[in-house]
């Protein structure tokens, strides 16, 4: 290699970007060369002083922030959103669903059906007759006297039977409220026993349903007759009430 | 890398890759600009479009992405007339005083700026010496001799074939060897 061609190569050299023959043969030549080799030793110093003096200027705090502030960012409500911990919360909401509905059925099932709400209704109503001493606004043992003073009153017309042959005599009737809807209440006798005869129309769809129930001490029988609503109830025996309401049917049937 | 490109992830990723390279940018814009209102300018624009095209970034080192940006943001804004052109001209006068410093001579006593200079006055010349380059020499030496890149890799960054930067390069440092030495001997 002669100075010349030295001479295109010594920066690329010094820039570490000659390749190893071309290195090898440019060091070579340097070995030898004080002119090349005090030029490549000049390039040298110059590149170190650069290194050395040469101001590396850094970027100035707030141009930093103006760039970070500049970019965008997510509104904390979103960014919170995102980072919630999606999985747990989906898991503690269905805990609570389940829960929930578990709570709701304990709670639907240990609620009195209907039935039992108005039985209940019906003790309420034969208990507050007989504490009151109210088991007649009409007190006849006349069925003639009695089924009459009921129209107006209802909006039906009850069966009013005296059995007073069959052991069961008419006390008298009184309206009462049950159900929601207002009631024909007949009373009647038996020996020591007072029962008190709900009635009131009744839709088909409940026409097959019967009853017989103990509650309180009170045994109550129900059963649905030709588009009424049969509610019996007293402290007598059940079967007294079974005999009552098959003397009661029998006479309803004859007409009587 | 993965690239999250959802607006949130985005600028996370951003800040976590481009970010770190601020003072690399800064500081060839303040070489290019030779003032600090005009890099501070020059870098934010930088910064708002290497944050638009931060979906083509396809990885690897961001620094030499990032500093095509700068520098192609610089020549824009001069083409837009938005800085005045400040840029000095070839010395004449100064290359012609020294008298017939060609390739030959180069071959010569070899100067050590640091056996000629205190170490502040070394600052200062070497400092004046890089401003007073032409602009296109500039970048070139302080891509190679701050940002420590490869003759390809600036080739890439200003965009011309690795001869140019070879040349300009070469160029650059004659001037800057031109100055020291004349600056030495009491100019």
């Amino acid at each position: 290699m002669d100075c010349q061609e030295s001479q295109q190569l010594i920066a690329a050299y010094a820039d570490g970007e000659l390749d190893p023959s071309a290195a090898s043969g440019l060091g070579a030549h340097l070995a030898g060369c004080a002119r090349c080799a005090g030029a490549y030793e000049e390039l040298l110093n110059l590149r170190s002083a650069i290194k050395a003096h040469g101001m590396r200027y850094a970027a100035p705090a707030h141009l930093r922030q103006r760039i970070r502030a500049a970019l965008p960012r997510p509104s904390p409500l979103r960014r919170k959103f995102a980072t919630l911990p999606w999985a747990w919360l989906n898991f503690a909401v269905a805990t609570a669903f389940a829960v929930a509905f578990a709570l709701t059925m304990v709670l639907h099932l240990s609620v009195p059906s209907d039935t039992e709400r108005l039985e209940q209704e019906i003790v309420a109503g034969h208990y507050r007759s007989l504490l009151a001493d109210h088991l007649a606004d009409v007190a006849s043992s006349d069925q003639h006297t009695v089924k009459p003073w009921f129209s107006g009153k209802l909006d039906f017309s009850p069966p009013v039977v005296d059995l007073a042959a069959q052991g069961f005599p008419l006390i008298g009737g009184r309206l009462d409220y049950l159900d929601g809807r207002r009631v024909a209440a007949l009373a009647y006798r038996h020996r020591l026993h007072v029962l008190n005869l709900f009635v009131w129309p009744e839709k088909i769809e409940n026409a097959g349903w019967r009853t017989v129930a103990s509650k309180q001490g009170y045994h109550l029988a129900s059963w649905n007759d030709a588009g009424l609503r049969y509610w019996v109830i007293s402290d007598m025996n059940p079967q007294d009430l079974a005999e009552f309401k098959r003397v009661l049917q029998a006479q309803i049937a004859t007409g009587g | 890398m993965k690239m999250r490109l959802d607006e949130d992830d985005k600028t996370a990723d951003f800040e976590a890759i481009v970010l770190p390279h601020l003072d690399a940018a800064y500081n060839l814009a303040r070489w290019l600009t030779r003032n600090d209102h005009d890099a501070e300018d020059l870098v934010q624009t930088a910064f708002v479009r290497a944050f638009r095209f931060f979906g083509g970034f396809r990885g690897g080192d961001a620094r030499p992405w990032l500093l095509t940006i700068v520098r192609h943001t610089f020549y824009t804004s001069l083409r837009d007339g938005r800085h005045a052109h400040n840029d000095i001209p070839f010395d004449e006068e100064m290359h012609s005083a020294i008298g017939d410093y060609d390739d030959r001579s180069a071959c010569g006593v070899g100067i050590n700026p640091e056996n000629l200079l205190a170490r502040d006055d070394a600052r200062k010349a070497v400092n004046q010496a890089l401003e007073r380059l032409p602009q296109s020499f500039r970048e070139i030496v302080v891509l190679k001799e701050m940002d420590d890149l490869s003759y390809k890799e600036i080739a890439e960054i200003a965009g011309i074939p690795i001869g140019t930067v070879m040349s300009r390069l070469a160029r650059g440092r004659k001037l800057l060897l031109e100055y020291l030495k004349h600056h030495a001997v009491g100019g």
